[in-house]
This record gives C-alpha cells, sequence and structure tokens, in this order.
C-alpha cells in the first residue's frame, strides 16, 4: 500500500520523483512558481505530465513516455484534492456536498447521507449539515471541505495549502483537525508553514526550480537544513560551498571556520543531482554547508579579527523588528542585534557592514 | 477630462458612499433615456383603449400571438438543446480553430435578419443546399411552421451561447476539478456540478432566446412566408396590420412590448453569470434541510 | 464641465441635423433624381408614388426636370399604405400616386388632397411563375391544384385584393402557402423558386422579364387596380405640381407606362 511518483513536465521544467510509505504524510514546501501544484495536478490527474509513472496502492495512475500511455482519468484515482479555499459546491448543503463523493461512487442515496453524517461529525461540523456553502465561515467551510475529501475515501488525501487562506483563529482549529484525521493516512500536504510541516508530517520534501533540493523526516530538515530554503524555514543563515579543513569555502570565496558535525557521511540528498540547486561539487571536493543562527551573528562597522571568528563584509539591504531585536538582513544572511545597538552603530540599508560569528556557533555538514 | 470618471467603479451598499460621477453624464443619460422610451411612451399614447381588447383577441391576433409563443418555445428548447453542449465545447474545449467557431456562431447576433432569411433559405430551401435532399425525403420546409422555428433558431441561438459560455467562464473550472477528484464522472460533474452552477446564466440565456424569437420578423419574412395560423408570427401581424388597420397594429405591438417587458425583467433581475452570487442569495437553512442529500 | 456639455450637445445636434437632411422621406427606398432639392429658387418637387411605379416614375421625373430647367423631383417610393401613413403624419410631399383607391381615398377624407385624383394607370394581375414553369401552371384554375405552391398578397394589400376579387369572378378556391405584404415579396419567392406560382401585377412580370415566366389569364380582367395620382393639400408649388401631373397623365407620360405594362388611364 504506497505510492509512488516519477514524473516530467518539460513545458515547466518539472521533474520529481517521490514515494510515500502506507500511512506516510508528506509536507510539501518551496518557494512559489517551484511546481508545487504542478505536482498535486499530475498526481490529482489534472495535468498531464510528458513522461513518468504513478502507481497508488498496486495501481497504475499513469505510465506515459512523450505524452503517450496509460492514464487514468482523475474520478477513477482515488486522490481528493482539498484546496486553499473549500471551494464547496455553492447550491448544495454541506451535507450534500460530503455526501457527493460516496454518491459519485454510486453508493446509495440513504447510505451516502449516513456516510456524510459520519464525517461531519468527525469534522465537528454536524450542526452545519444544512447550511449552504455561503453561509458558513472560512474555518467552518474548511472543515466541511475536509469532510467532503475523507468522505471520497480517497487513498491519497492531496492538501494545497489547505490553512492559508483562513483567519489566525480557525488556522490552529483546523490544523489540530488534520492532525487527528491524517494520522495512519497517506498525504501530501503543500503548506508555508513550518508548523504544519512539523505538526502533520512525517517528512518534509523541499521542491525548488521544478525539482526535489531536500527531503528527510521534519525534525531532522529544519535542524540540519542543508538547502537555503530548508534553511530560511527554520530560521537559519546558510553557507554552501566544498568542505576545506574545519570549515567551507563559498564560491564567493568565503572561508568559513566551524565545528565539523558527526554522522558528516550520511546523505539525504537524493542522487544524481546536486542539493541547493547548485551543480554538484568536482570530483575529490565534498559539497558542505555552514549553518548559523541569527542570533550568533555580531555585527561591525570595521573588519575584527580574530582567529576563531569568521567575518563577512556584506551591505545591509534590510532592516526589520524581530522580537525584542532588529533583524538585520544582508543578501541570504541575517542577524539578530538589540535596538540600542543598532543606534550605536547607526545602520541604514545599503551600509557596508561586517558580519561575525564565533567558529564555534557554526554547524558544518555535508550538503 | 474630469478625473472622477475613473473611480466610480467599485460599488457600495452605503447610499452616502462616494459615487464619480461627472455631471454632465447625466445630462447626455437622460437624453439617452429619452431615445428609447420616448418612441415607446409614443406609441402607447396612440393606442385605442376603448377597442383594445377586440382588436388583440380577434382571429387573427390569437392565432398570431398563438404561433408565436408556440414557435419561441420550440426554438428556445432548441437553443438549449443545441446551445449547451456548443457553450460548453466554446467554454471548455481546446482545439483549433475555436476563436473562429465562436466567431461565425455568433455572427447571427450582427447579421441583418433578412440576411439571415437568405441564407436559411439557401440552405433549407427548394433549391438550397439541403433543401434538394429534404424535399426527395418528403420534407418540405420553406413556407412551414418549421421554417419559422428554423428561421427563430438561427437568430436566437447566439444570445443563449454568449450568456452561458460567459457563466462557465466565471470559475467553474475550479469546482469541476474538485468534483472529478471525488471520484464524479465527466457526465456527473456536468450534471450535478456544472449546470447547478451555470443555471441563472442558463435561465437569462433561455430567456433571452424566447425575446428574440418572440421578436423574430426579417429572417421569417424572407424564409418562411406570411400565413396565418402557420408561418404569421404577432411580428408579420403587425407588420400586415399596419397596411390597413393601424389600431389593429399598435394594439398588438403593445402586446408585444408586454411581453418582451416581463421577458427582459426576468432576465435582468440578477445580471446573467452571476452564479455564485445567485446561490448565495437563494437558500435559508430551514429550506436547505428539507432537501434530501442530491 | 460647461464646455464639454456643450460640445456633446453640438455633437448630438449635428448629428441629428445631418440624418435629417440627408433623407427627405421618412422611410423607404427614395431616389433623389434631381440635385439637391429645395435648393436655390428653382421649382423643387417632392413625389410620393407606389412601389410598382418606380420605374416609370424615375424616368418620367427625369424628363420632367429636362423639361423645366432649374427644377429637380425627389422621389419616394413604398407600398400606398405606407406612403399614405407617412403623408396623414406630415410628410412633405407634393405629389400623391398611389396603387390603389382605397389609400387615396382615406387622404382625401382627411381633407389631405387638393382637388380631385385622376386615374393615370390601372395594373392587372398575372401569374408568375419560375423560368421553365416546373408545376406547369397554364391557366388561373391550375392555381387550385392539390399540392401546388401558391404565393400571393394578402387581402389586406392592393394586390391581394385585387386577388381575391378574381377568385371570386371565377368561383376558384386558392390555398396559398404564404400571404405576402407586398408584391415585390411574392415576385421574390417565385424568382428564387420556393413557389410554383405567384399572383402578381402584369408590369412585375415586365421588369422581371427573364427571370420569371408569365401565364396571362382572362379572369385577370375582373379585378383591374386603377393608380390614382393628385396634388397634396400643403403643397405650395401649384403651378409645378399641376405640370407634373399634366406630364403624368399627358401622351408621353402615358408613353411610359404603357412601355412598362400599365393600361391607360382615364381623362
Amino acid at each position: 500500500m504506497t505510492f509512488a511518483l516519477e514524473a516530467a513536465v518539460a513545458g515547466r521544467g518539472f521533474d520529481v520523483a517521490l514515494r510515500l510509505g502506507p500511512t506516510e504524510t508528506v509536507a510539501v514546501m518551496g518557494p512559489n512558481g517551484a511546481g508545487k501544484s504542478t505536482l498535486l495536478s499530475v498526481i490529482a490527474g489534472l495535468l498531464k505530465p510528458d513522461t513518468g509513472r504513478a502507481e497508488l496502492n498496486g495501481r497504475t495512475l499513469f505510465e506515459l513516455s512523450a505524452g503517450r500511455g496509460t492514464w487514468t482519468p482523475p474520478h477513477h484515482r482515488g486522490t481528493a484534492l482539498l484546496a486553499q479555499e473549500p471551494l464547496l459546491f455553492p447550491h448544495l448543503s454541506a451535507l450534500e456536498n460530503v455526501a457527493f463523493g460516496p454518491r459519485s461512487a454510486g453508493v446509495s442515496r440513504k447510505q451516502a447521507k449516513a456516510e456524510a453524517l459520519h464525517w461531519l461529525a468527525e469534522v465537528e461540523a454536524l450542526d452545519l449539515q444544512a447550511r449552504r456553502p455561503a453561509e458558513l465561515s472560512g474555518g467552518q467551510a474548511q472543515r466541511v471541505a475536509v469532510a467532503r475529501a475523507l468522505a471520497a475515501d480517497p487513498g491519497l488525501l492531496l492538501l494545497d495549502e489547505p490553512m492559508a487562506a483562513l483567519d489566525i483563529h480557525s488556522a490552529p482549529l483546523l490544523r489540530r483537525l488534520l492532525k487527528r484525521v491524517l494520522a495512519g493516512r497517506q498525504a501530501i500536504i503543500i503548506t508555508h508553514d513550518a508548523l504544519d510541516a512539523l505538526m502533520l508530517a512525517d517528512r518534509v520534501v523541499i521542491l525548488e526550480n521544478g525539482g526535489i533540493s531536500e527531503e528527510g523526516p521534519t525534525r531532522e530538515v529544519l535542524q540540519r537544513p542543508r538547502s537555503p530554503f530548508a534553511a530560511g524555514l527554520a530560521g537559519l543563515n546558510l553557507l554552501a560551498g566544498t568542505l576545506a579543513g574545519d570549515g567551507i569555502r563559498t564560491a564567493e570565496g568565503w572561508t568559513v571556520a566551524g565545528l565539523l558535525e558527526d554522522g558528516y557521511a550520511d546523505d539525504r540528498r537524493p542522487e544524481g543531482r546536486g542539493g541547493n540547486g547548485y551543480p554538484a561539487a568536482p570530483e575529490g571536493e565534498r559539497a558542505a554547508v555552514a549553518v548559523f543562527p541569527p542570533s550568533a551573528v555580531s555585527v561591525f562597522l570595521d573588519d575584527a579579527h580574530g582567529s576563531p571568528r569568521n567575518s563577512f563584509e556584506v551591505a545591509i539591504s534590510d532592516l526589520e523588528p524581530h522580537g525584542d531585536f532588529i533583524r538585520v538582513r544582508a543578501g541570504s544572511l541575517a542577524a539578530d542585534i538589540t535596538p540600542a545597538a543598532s543606534a550605536d552603530l547607526g545602520l541604514i540599508p545599503g551600509l557596508q557592514v561586517h558580519f561575525v560569528v564565533k567558529a564555534t556557533s557554526v554547524a558544518v555538514y555535508s550538503a | 477630462m474630469p478625473v472622477s470618471a475613473a473611480a466610480g467603479s467599485e460599488r457600495h451598499n452605503v447610499s452616502h458612499a462616494y459615487r464619480g460621477v461627472p455631471r454632465w453624464t447625466y445630462v447626455v443619460a437622460v437624453l439617452a433615456a429619452t431615445v428609447v422610451i420616448l418612441p415607446l411612451f409614443a406609441m402607447v399614447a396612440r393606442v385605442n383603449w376603448a377597442n383594445f381588447l377586440p382588436l388583440v383577441t380577434s382571429e387573427s391576433a390569437v392565432s398570431a400571438l398563438g404561433l408565436s409563443l408556440r414557435t419561441s418555445a420550440v426554438s428556445t428548447i432548441l437553443c438549449i438543446v443545441l446551445g449547451v453542449p456548443l457553450a460548453l465545447v466554446l467554454a471548455r474545449g481546446r482545439f483549433r480553430l475555436q476563436g473562429l467557431l465562436r466567431a461565425l456562431v455568433l455572427l447571427p447576433l450582427v447579421l441583418p435578419p433578412v440576411v439571415g432569411g437568405i441564407a436559411l433559405l439557401y440552405t433549407f430551401g427548394r433549391q438550397g443546399l439541403l433543401g434538394r435532399t429534404l424535399e426527395v425525403l418528403g420534407l418540405q420546409i420553406a413556407f412551414s411552421t418549421t421554417a419559422v422555428v428554423l428561421a427563430q433558431t438561427f437568430v436566437a441561438l447566439p444570445f443563449l451561447v454568449v450568456s452561458l459560455e460567459g457563466a462557465l467562464r466565471t470559475g467553474g473550472e475550479r469546482y469541476e476539478a474538485v468534483a472529478a477528484t471525488l471520484g464524479a464522472s465527466p457526465g456527473r460533474v456536468f450534471r450535478s456540478v456544472t449546470l447547478p452552477l451555470v443555471l441563472p446564466g442558463l435561465a437569462s440565456g433561455a430567456v433571452l432566446s424566447f425575446a428574440r424569437s418572440l421578436g423574430e420578423f426579417g429572417a421569417t419574412l424572407t424564409f418562411a412566408g406570411s400565413l396565418q395560423g402557420v408561418t404569421r408570427t404577432l411580428p408579420l401581424e403587425i407588420y400586415l396590420q399596419r397596411e390597413t388597420d393601424p389600431e389593429a397594429a399598435v394594439a398588438l405591438s403593445l402586446v408585444l412590448v408586454a411581453v418582451a417587458v416581463a421577458v427582459v425583467a426576468l432576465a435582468y433581475r440578477r445580471p446573467a453569470g452571476a452564479g455564485m452570487a445567485f446561490w448565495k442569495q437563494r437558500t435559508t437553512p430551514a429550506a436547505a434541510a428539507d432537501r434530501d442529500v442530491l | 464641465m460647461k464646455g464639454l456639455t456643450g460640445l456633446l450637445a453640438a455633437i448630438v445636434l449635428m448629428a441629428l441635423a445631418g440624418c435629417s437632411t440627408g433623407a427627405g422621406s421618412p422611410s423607404g427606398d427614395a431616389s433623389a433624381a434631381g440635385s439637391s432639392a429645395g435648393s436655390s429658387g428653382g421649382e423643387a418637387l417632392t413625389v410620393f408614388a407606389a412601389a410598382s411605379l418606380k420605374n416609370s416614375f424615375t424616368e418620367l421625373a427625369k424628363a420632367y426636370e429636362a423639361e423645366h430647367p432649374g427644377s429637380s423631383v425627389t422621389l419616394s417610393f413604398a407600398g400606398s399604405a405606407d406612403l399614405a401613413t407617412q403623408i396623414s403624419q406630415g410628410a412633405p410631399a407634393d405629389v400623391f400616386a398611389s396603387a390603389d383607391t382605397k389609400n387615396m381615398d382615406k387622404l382625401q377624407q382627411a381633407g389631405l388632397v387638393d382637388g380631385d385624383p385622376r386615374i393615370f394607370a390601372t395594373n392587372t394581375l398575372a401569374i408568375a411563375v419560375p423560368r421553365g414553369n416546373p408545376a406547369g401552371i397554364r391557366s388561373f384554375a391550375d392555381l387550385a391544384k392539390p399540392g401546388t405552391r401558391l404565393v400571393q398578397c394578402a387581402p389586406q394589400v392592393p394586390c391581394g385584393a385585387a386577388a381575391t376579387a378574381a377568385e371570386q369572378q371565377t368561383g376558384t378556391h386558392l390555398s396559398p402557402v404564404s400571404e405576402e405584404n407586398s408584391v415585390t415579396d411574392v415576385l421574390g419567392k417565385v424568382v428564387s423558386g420556393e413557389a410554383d406560382a405567384g399572383l402578381v401585377y402584369v408590369t412585375d412580370v415586365k421588369s422581371a422579364a427573364g427571370k420569371v415566366e408569365s401565364v396571362a389569364f382572362p379572369e385577370a380582367a375582373a379585378a383591374v387596380n386603377s393608380y390614382p395620382i393628385a396634388a397634396l393639400a400643403g403643397s405650395r408649388n401649384g403651378a409645378a405640381v399641376q405640370a407634373f401631373l399634366d406630364l403624368v397623365t399627358g401622351p408621353e407620360g402615358q408613353q411610359v407606362l404603357a412601355d412598362a405594362g400599365f393600361g391607360g388611364g382615364r381623362q
């Protein structure tokens, strides 16, 4: 009982291979335009890839080469889609919406109603059964939409940013609900929120430029990101380069000293691709990343020399409040300093400064 | 030019909300409304009310009105049967020459009806493209009520297609995709999602088609002829009565205006294509609770 | 803002003015036989004439203009009933030539006719059949044969009234497949071959020579249409109007009308 996919859509530069265990939920994260929605559309059968194959619980969803081959239409796939908006059918009541899947499967009216009531109860929306979608709040509608998707008894549930359109109060409620109903199910959830990935997913897949740049257990990816995107999610600075002594050398020529982590040899990166979207490291050199939190970075106007410290000359691109600190951004790097320090230094965007970080605060591991 | 002209597009329910309508537009708007309303008013003023009832219930008038209603009803049904799939193909299909097909199908909207009549004549007429074959099969279309229905369908079909295609394009596709992933076959998606969503657009399209059929004159006169009870619809009767009995013509015109007003009111009670808004207004929780599942 | 309103008003007025000078007659196929009607001190005449008179009157108007240099004749052709309605609604016409006496009588009763109308021509019915006469129509009685697709004018219009008269005279019962509003519509359906036969005027068959064939029938004599012509009460060109009436009823006019197939008028 597994899901396996390989698919390429040439026109969108999309090329992804993905497998799911029988009860596994995978969070797919990545910048806008990375191909996340393309992935779900291909799985749901709404978009035909050029080549590839997919199989769900022993059934072939498609097997194509050059656009020809087997193609199972969406309604025979068992891959219910829950989108950012609930998209409840406006002319049907909540109950009728939830009964839509069972009715489509040929279940009798009575049986479909019973199933719909069961799933409405499951999402704590029994009292909403008679309402039209227009009479539901965003959160209520999305709960009904979850019930509708589950009532279709999907082999694989596809969730496309289900929390994105909800207000700040409704989102936690739905997140708890999803945690409950996704347990023991195969599901793929697209999200922008690290919290969703942590709470709902067993594994996270980072999609960048149409391909998977990093994947692994959610906690591990957030703790030890290997791609700039994952580092951004985890709120960490990440510099990529090749291994050099106790640190790395970046493409810009910076040498970053740090602490080599244990388990250096483990490799979560998919084979055959350069991680982070960078080309694979040359023969004899090992790609590695240096990762450090913004709180470990100090900002100086002059270059402060000192062997255990790394110093990067950068131009400030942005200043923004971040909790009790000021986050100083310089390209892909960030430093958190106190407002007082920021005022003392007279920081403004465009100013050339030095980001300094102790080697002991930098974790170095393979990319 | 007044800057305010561009700012008035958003609608507010608050009566005191800012409305950026330049004052001069009211002057022109009144003039424009007069152009349309004054002739109607002048006609109503000419109605001989004392004789109105006998005039509109004369044998020929009743026969013409009955024929008009019957043929318009049939052609409206034909428009729905033929127009719904056509609109669906135009709105959802992806094929070569789609734009050209749309342009050709909508042509009767801008074509003088008499040109339509001539075109129909050379298609279904005795000497026409299909007429000869039909004649061999024993079917005579010219001078028959069928010809009236054909002429009406020809001019009315684009109205249905335009209304419906507009409704289909306002975002139903995502609902259809969701329905498919829930296991609904294309046929089921069409029946239980697409059609209900575009029902308001379909309804207003059908009403407009009916109105257009009811008013059809030129193509009928050219193609179908004019015989009481067979091909002489109300507009043709009015045209004929005008020769000898202007009072009857005015009285019958008023009947047609009344029908047209009713039809337009029905069609524009809500804007065509506003499917979502329609469903939002419609229902009460109690009403919905009474309904069985699907 | 004021300037814009003024500009718009000016545009609307100009558009309306442009339209009203463009077409002297409210409807129908107006054709100005002369140059710029109503200009200079020359005599300008507006003649409303039945549609069947189009060819003859166009020729006569040219003849009139040639004989009266500086004058111009504006012609408007339409169905007699339409023209009568237009005249009673105040259309500025000097002369009215009707295809029947009924419409002329109507105007006379309304006091819109100046002097007594004169019958200047007559027209008789003829059977028009498509080239080759596919249905083999030889007589008026043949029109009543089952399966014959006959098209005629509606009884409400002059050509239809004439057909009904012929029907009564001969005791034949006709069942047309269509009763058209005008004789040209009848002719059109015969020319296109949709109809097996049509009841039209002799003059129509003559003008459509080559496109239709004609079957003469003696019963037509029972239904002769008289064409009256008269000066209209609103005219201010008394002398010119009289000259035109004289031309139409005189030898030259009668010859032109006879060439078109009309019967002679009564003096």
